[in-house]
C-alpha cells in the first residue's frame, strides 16, 4: 500500500487545532482551512462545510483514521539484563498445580484444609527437595511472602535467581534482598560471585550493602556472612562498630550467634563495657555460651563460691553483694522478677556458669547432682538451683543436662517433676527423643498441657507421637469434652500429624456420632491429612 | 483415542476461582471410584458427603458435562476434579474402559437432543415466509437509519457547543436508550462508552461514531464488504446457521489464545485461531451465563481441523465454528511464527485502512522482551518497540509475563492496535504456552 507521505509534525498540529475547535465549539471558533499534504488537502477540501459542526467531525474522523493507519512502532528501549539461569529441576506438574492452589487459597469457609497453614510446609519441603517453581508462579509466591514474613526464607530460596531478578525491578518485592534465605555454606556455588563482588575490581557490592544498605539488609548480610565466613563477618562489624546506634548494636551482636567461637571473645569482652545496658547484657549472654571464655571462667569461680558439695547435700551460700565485676558480667543489681536479690544473683551466676564445671568440681554427673538436696542450713535452695541449671542447659544447648532435668518420660499416675520450661528443655534434645518424650507426656497427661510441648516437636510429627495425639483426641471425644477446648492443639495437629495416621483418623471420623462437633472435627482433620499426604507425595521423595 | 488435556486447559474451563480450588481438592484419586475413559467420554463416581456417590461424566468432544450433584455451577467441581485427575496422572484413569450404561444413556440422549434441534431449525426455515421476513428487515433498517440520523445531530450539537461544555454528559445514557429503541445496539454501546471516555480521546470517539452513523444512512451505496462491516458495527447480527450455509474455510486451525471477560450479565470467551494453510486469523466468541463457563473450549496451542464461516465485512475476523474433523490435536512444539513490533504496527495500519473502526488486529510478536520503561511496559525486539496497552491486562499479569521472560526473548500473541499491544498468550523457550491474564 502506498501511503501518502506526511510529516508527523503537520499531522500533530492539524489534530491539535481540530481538538481546540471541538473543545471550544464551532459556535465560537471557526474551522481551520484544509492543511497538510496535497493529497490530504484534496480530501479535506471535499468535506462539505455548510454545517461547521458536522464538517469538524468529518475532518476529525479523517485525521483519526489517517493517524491510526500510519501509527508507527516506538524506538527500542534498552534491553534489560536477563536473570541468571536456574539449573534446579522444575517442580513436578501436580506439585506446581498444588502450589498455585495454595497461593490462590485465601482460607474460605468450608475448606477441608486450612490452605494458608499448609503453605509453609509445602515451601519448606519443596525447597529441601531442590526444585525450581514455574516462572509464572514466582510473582504470586513473592506476593505471598511479602504479606507473610514467616514464609520469606523458604519462598526467597525457592524463587532463586529469578526472584532476585524480579525484586530488583519491583519495589514491592524489595524484601527479597533483605531476606537471609538460610543458604547453608554452599561449596563451589558459582552464583556467589554476584554476591561478593564482580571480577572487575570495582566496589565490592557486599561492602556497599554494609556501608550504605538499610538496617535490615545489613543484618541479613551479616547473618549470611557469619554462616559462611564468621571471621570476615566479625571484621566487618568491628569496622563500623563505634558509629552504630545502640539499638542496632544489640541486633548486630545477636547476629554473631551464628558461627560463634573463641575468636569472637575479645570483641565480646570489650562489648561488656559498652555504653548501652542491652548491648552489655547481650554480650554477656553470648559469652556465657562460649565454654572457656573469660566470662564463663569468672562465673564458674562465683559458682564455686556459692555452691559446695557437702557429703550428700549441696551447701549453698548465695552472694551477699553484686559487685562491679558481677555487674560488668551482665548481672543486674535489681531483681526484675520480684524474687529476693540474693536469690536473683545466685540464679544468674548458676545460669551463666558452664555446666561442665559442676561435674569437674564434684565428680558427679547431672542425674546425681539433681538428686542432691540443696540448702543454706535454714532454707531450701533445691528449686532455685534446678531452675538456674535449666536455664543454663537451654542457653548452652546441653542435651545431657536437658535430659536429666526433664527426667524420664512421664508415665500415667506419676506427676512430672520438671524444672524450668519443659518445652524449652525439649528443644535442646534431638528430634526423635523430643517426640518420644512428648508422646509419653501426652499418653500420661492428655492434651490439656501439651500445647507448648507439641509446638517444640519437629513437623511432621513422628508416627508414635501422632498415634499418641490421635488416641488422646479419641479419649477427649469419648469423655464428652468439646473440640473447641482443644482448638490450639487441633490447629497444630492439622499441620503436623504424620500422614501415616490418616487411616486412624478416618476411622475416628467414621465412628463418631454423625452431625456432632467431633464428627466434623475428625472429618476435617482427615480431609487435611489426605490433602497433606497428596501434597507431600507430589513433591516426591 | 484423543490425548489427555493439560491441567491449564482443565482449569480454564472452571466458571470461577472458587470452582478451581474446589476441583483441586477433588483431583486426587481418593474420592473417586469406577473411573474410566473411552469412546470420547470420561466418567467416574465421586464420594461426597451423602451415602450415594455422585455420577460424573464428561463428553470430551464438545465438551459437555453431567453430574448427579445438586450444584448450579457448570461445569461443577466434580466434573472439573475428574478432568484434573485424568489430566494429571496417566495411571489414575484407565483408558479404553467399557462405557457404563448410565454414561451411554446420557451420551445418546445428547445425540437425540442435537438431532431434534437440527430438525426444528429446518422446519422453522421451511415455514418462514420470505416476503414477511423482508418486510420486517426493511422496517428495522428504517428505524435504525432514523436513530443514526438522530445520533449524528446529537454529536454535531456537542461539538457546536464545545466538548468543554459538560451539560451534555449526563444525557448520553438517554441517547443510548434511544439507540436501543431504534434497534441499533452497536450504536447504543458506543454511545454509552462516551460517558466514560477521557476528554482527550473524546473527539476521536465522536468523530468515529459520527462516521459510523453517517455510513449507515447511506449503507446501500457502500461496497458490500464495507456495508457488512457497518451493519455489524451498528448492531445487526447474522444467524450462525445462515453463515454456515454459506461459504466456509476448511483449515487446520491453531489456537493462539483465549480470554474470558465477565460482567454481571454474561461471561464472554474470545478464542483466537490461525489457519495453518491459509494463515488467516479468526476469532470465535462464546458466551455463558454468569457463574458458568462458556461451553466452547479449545486449549491454547492445539490444532483443530474444522470449517469456519467468517462473518462478512471488509476485514473478516469473527467466525463461527462449523463442522469439526476430529478432536483438537497436539500442535507444533515450537511457538507460532510472528512479526517484529514494527511489522505488527504496520499490519494494524493496513487493517484499519479497510475498517476505520478497528481498534486492534491479532498479531504474534516474535522474540520480544517485556521491558518496564518509565512510560510503562513495552515489548521490544531490540530494533523497535510497542507499548503494552494500558489496562489491557492487570498489573500482576504483566509481572507474570516479566517472570516468564526473565529478560529473555519470548513469543507473544495478542491484539495490536493504535493504543498498544494487549498480550494474551506467551511462549517462553521450551515451555508450553501460558495465558497472560489467567
Amino acid at each position: 500500500m502506498t501511503a501518502p507521505t506526511f510529516t508527523p509534525a503537520t499531522a500533530g498540529e492539524d489534530w491539535a487545532e481540530l481538538q481546540t475547535v471541538a473543545l471550544l465549539g464551532t459556535d465560537r471558533r471557526p474551522l481551520p482551512p484544509a492543511g497538510g499534504t496535497p493529497a490530504l488537502v484534496t480530501v479535506a477540501s471535499a468535506v462539505d462545510r455548510t454545517d461547521q459542526a458536522a464538517a469538524l467531525l468529518e475532518l476529525a474522523a479523517l485525521s483519526t483514521v489517517r493517524r491510526r493507519a500510519g501509527a508507527q512502532a516506538l524506538p527500542a528501549p534498552g534491553l534489560p539484563e536477563a536473570a541468571a539461569p536456574d539449573h534446579r529441576p522444575e517442580l513436578p506438574e501436580a506439585a506446581a498445580r498444588r502450589l498455585s492452589v495454595l497461593l490462590g487459597g485465601r482460607a474460605s469457609g468450608g475448606a477441608p484444609a486450612n490452605l494458608a497453614e499448609l503453605l509453609p510446609q509445602w515451601l519448606a519441603t519443596a525447597r529441601e527437595r531442590g526444585y525450581r517453581p514455574p516462572a509464572a508462579l514466582v510473582p504470586p509466591l513473592l506476593d505471598a511472602a511479602r504479606a507473610r514474613s514467616e514464609l520469606r526464607g523458604d519462598a526467597v530460596a525457592l524463587a532463586g535467581p529469578l526472584g532476585r531478578w524480579l525484586a530488583e525491578r519491583n519495589p514491592d518485592w524489595r524484601f527479597v534482598n533483605r531476606t537471609a534465605d538460610g543458604t547453608r555454606p554452599a561449596p563451589a556455588e558459582p552464583d556467589r560471585s554476584t554476591e561478593t563482588g564482580g571480577p572487575d575490581g570495582s566496589v565490592d557490592p557486599a561492602e556497599q550493602v554494609w556501608q550504605e544498605g538499610l538496617f535490615a539488609e545489613r543484618v541479613t548480610h551479616l547473618t549470611r556472612l557469619r554462616r559462611t565466613d564468621p571471621g570476615r563477618g566479625l571484621e566487618l562489624l568491628r569496622s563500623t562498630w563505634p558509629t552504630e546506634r545502640a539499638e542496632d548494636r544489640v541486633l548486630f551482636l545477636d547476629a554473631l550467634q551464628d558461627g560463634l567461637s573463641g575468636a569472637d571473645e575479645p570483641f565480646l569482652e570489650a562489648a561488656l563495657s559498652d555504653r548501652s545496658k542491652n548491648v552489655r547484657a547481650t554480650a554477656a549472654e553470648l559469652l556465657s555460651t562460649l565454654p572457656g571464655s573469660g566470662l564463663a571462667t569468672r562465673m564458674a569461680e562465683r559458682a564455686r563460691a556459692a555452691v559446695r558439695l557437702d557429703g550428700s547435700r549441696l551447701a549453698v551460700s548465695p552472694p551477699t553483694v553484686c559487685d562491679a565485676a558481677m555487674q560488668r558480667d551482665g548481672i543486674t543489681v535489681k531483681s526484675p522478677t520480684g524474687r529476693g536479690e540474693r536469690a536473683w544473683w545466685f540464679g544468674e551466676i548458676v545460669a551463666a556458669a558452664p555446666l561442665a564445671f559442676w561435674t569437674t568440681e564434684t565428680g558427679l554427673g547431672p542425674e546425681e547432682l539433681l538428686r542432691l538436696p540443696a540448702g543454706d542450713g535454714t532454707s531450701d535452695w533445691t528449686d532455685d538451683l534446678r531452675e538456674a541449671w535449666a536455664r543454663a542447659a537451654v542457653r548452652q544447648q546441653d542435651a545431657a543436662w536437658a535430659r536429666a532435668l526433664l527426667g524420664p518420660a512421664p508415665r500415667e499416675g506419676r506427676p512430672g517433676r520438671t524444672a524450668g520450661t519443659p518445652s524449652k528443655l525439649l528443644s535442646v534434645l534431638p528430634g526423635a527423643e523430643r517426640a518420644a518424650w512428648t508422646a509419653a507426656f501426652v499418653r500420661a497427661h492428655g492434651l490439656a498441657d501439651a500445647f507448648q510441648l507439641l509446638g517444640a516437636c519437629a513437623t511432621p510429627w513422628t508416627p508414635p507421637l501422632s498415634t499418641a495425639v490421635v488416641a488422646a483426641l479419641e479419649r477427649a471425644a469419648r469423655s464428652g469434652s468439646y473440640p473447641w477446648s482443644h482448638s490450639g492443639v487441633l490447629g497444630m495437629t492439622e499441620r503436623a500429624l504424620a500422614p501415616e495416621t490418616a487411616p486412624a483418623v478416618e476411622a475416628l471420623a467414621a465412628d463418631a456420632a454423625p452431625d456432632t462437633a467431633w464428627a466434623d472435627t475428625f472429618e476435617r482433620l482427615a480431609g487435611t491429612l489426605r490433602f497433606r499426604a497428596a501434597m507431600l507425595d507430589e513433591l516426591g521423595g | 483415542m484423543e490425548e489427555r488435556w493439560s491441567t491449564e486447559h482443565v482449569l480454564s474451563l472452571a466458571p470461577d476461582q472458587s470452582s478451581q480450588k474446589a476441583a483441586g481438592k477433588l483431583s486426587g484419586p481418593a474420592p473417586w471410584s469406577e473411573t474410566g475413559w473411552g469412546g470420547g467420554a470420561l466418567w467416574g463416581l465421586c464420594k461426597g458427603s451423602g451415602s450415594t456417590p455422585y455420577r460424573t461424566a464428561v463428553e470430551l468432544g464438545t465438551p459437555a458435562y453431567t453430574c448427579s450433584c445438586p450444584s448450579r455451577k457448570f461445569p461443577c467441581k466434580h466434573a472439573l476434579g475428574l478432568l484434573l485427575l485424568w489430566a494429571g496422572a496417566a495411571e489414575a484413569v484407565a483408558a479404553g474402559s467399557e462405557v457404563p450404561e448410565w454414561v451411554e444413556e446420557w451420551l445418546s440422549s445428547r445425540q437425540d437432543a442435537a438431532e431434534q434441534k437440527a430438525a426444528r431449525q429446518q422446519a422453522k426455515a421451511a415455514e418462514a415466509d420470505p416476503a414477511a421476513a423482508r418486510r420486517r428487515a426493511e422496517r428495522r433498517s428504517a428505524r435504525v437509519a432514523a436513530g443514526a440520523q438522530e445520533l449524528r445531530l446529537r454529536l454535531a450539537d456537542g461539538v457546536r457547543r464545545g466538548l468543554a461544555d459538560h451539560t451534555t454528559d449526563a444525557s448520553w445514557e438517554e441517547v443510548a436508550a434511544r439507540m436501543v429503541d431504534a434497534q441499533a445496539p452497536g450504536l447504543a454501546g458506543r454511545v454509552r462508552e462516551l460517558g466514560h471516555t477521557p476528554q482527550g480521546d473524546l473527539l476521536e470517539e465522536y468523530a468515529l461514531l459520527h462516521l459510523l452513523a453517517g455510513a449507515f444512512t447511506r449503507v446501500e451505496e457502500l461496497p458490500e464488504p464495507l456495508a457488512a462491516t457497518v451493519r455489524t458495527r451498528v448492531g445487526f447480527t447474522t444467524d450462525a446457521s445462515e453463515l454456515l450455509a454459506g461459504p466456509t474455510v476448511r483449515d487446520r486451525w491453531q489456537v493462539l489464545g483465549s480470554r474470558d471477560t465477565a460482567d454481571e450479565r454474561l461471561t464472554t470467551r474470545r478464542l483466537w485461531l490461525r489457519g495453518a494453510k491459509t494463515g488467516r486469523p479468526a476469532l470465535l466468541l462464546a458466551f455463558g451465563r454468569p457463574g458458568q463457563a462458556p461451553e466452547l473450549a479449545l486449549p491454547t496451542g492445539r490444532v483443530l481441523e474444522a470449517e469456519l464461516a467468517f462473518h462478512p465485512g471488509s476485514r473478516p475476523l469473527r467466525a463461527t465454528l462449523g463442522t469439526r474433523y476430529g478432536t483438537p490435536e497436539q500442535g507444533p512444539a515450537e511457538p507460532p511464527a510472528g512479526l517484529t513490533p514494527a511489522e505488527a504496527m504496520a499490519a494494524y495500519g493496513t487493517a484499519v485502512a479497510q475498517d476505520p473502526w478497528l481498534e486492534s488486529w491479532p498479531a504474534v510478536l516474535s522474540e520480544v522482551v517485556p521491558v518496564l520503561s518509565p512510560e510503562g511496559w513495552q515489548l521490544t525486539d531490540g530494533h523497535s518497540a510497542v507499548r503494552v496497552r494500558r489496562g489491557s491486562v492487570p498489573e500482576q499479569a504483566l509481572w507474570r509475563l516479566a517472570a516468564v521472560s526473565a529478560g529473555r526473548p519470548v513469543t507473544l500473541f495478542g491484539e495490536c492496535g493504535h493504543a498498544g499491544f494487549a498480550p494474551v498468550t506467551v511462549w517462553a523457550e521450551g515451555a508450553r504456552p501460558i495465558g497472560v491474564a489467567q
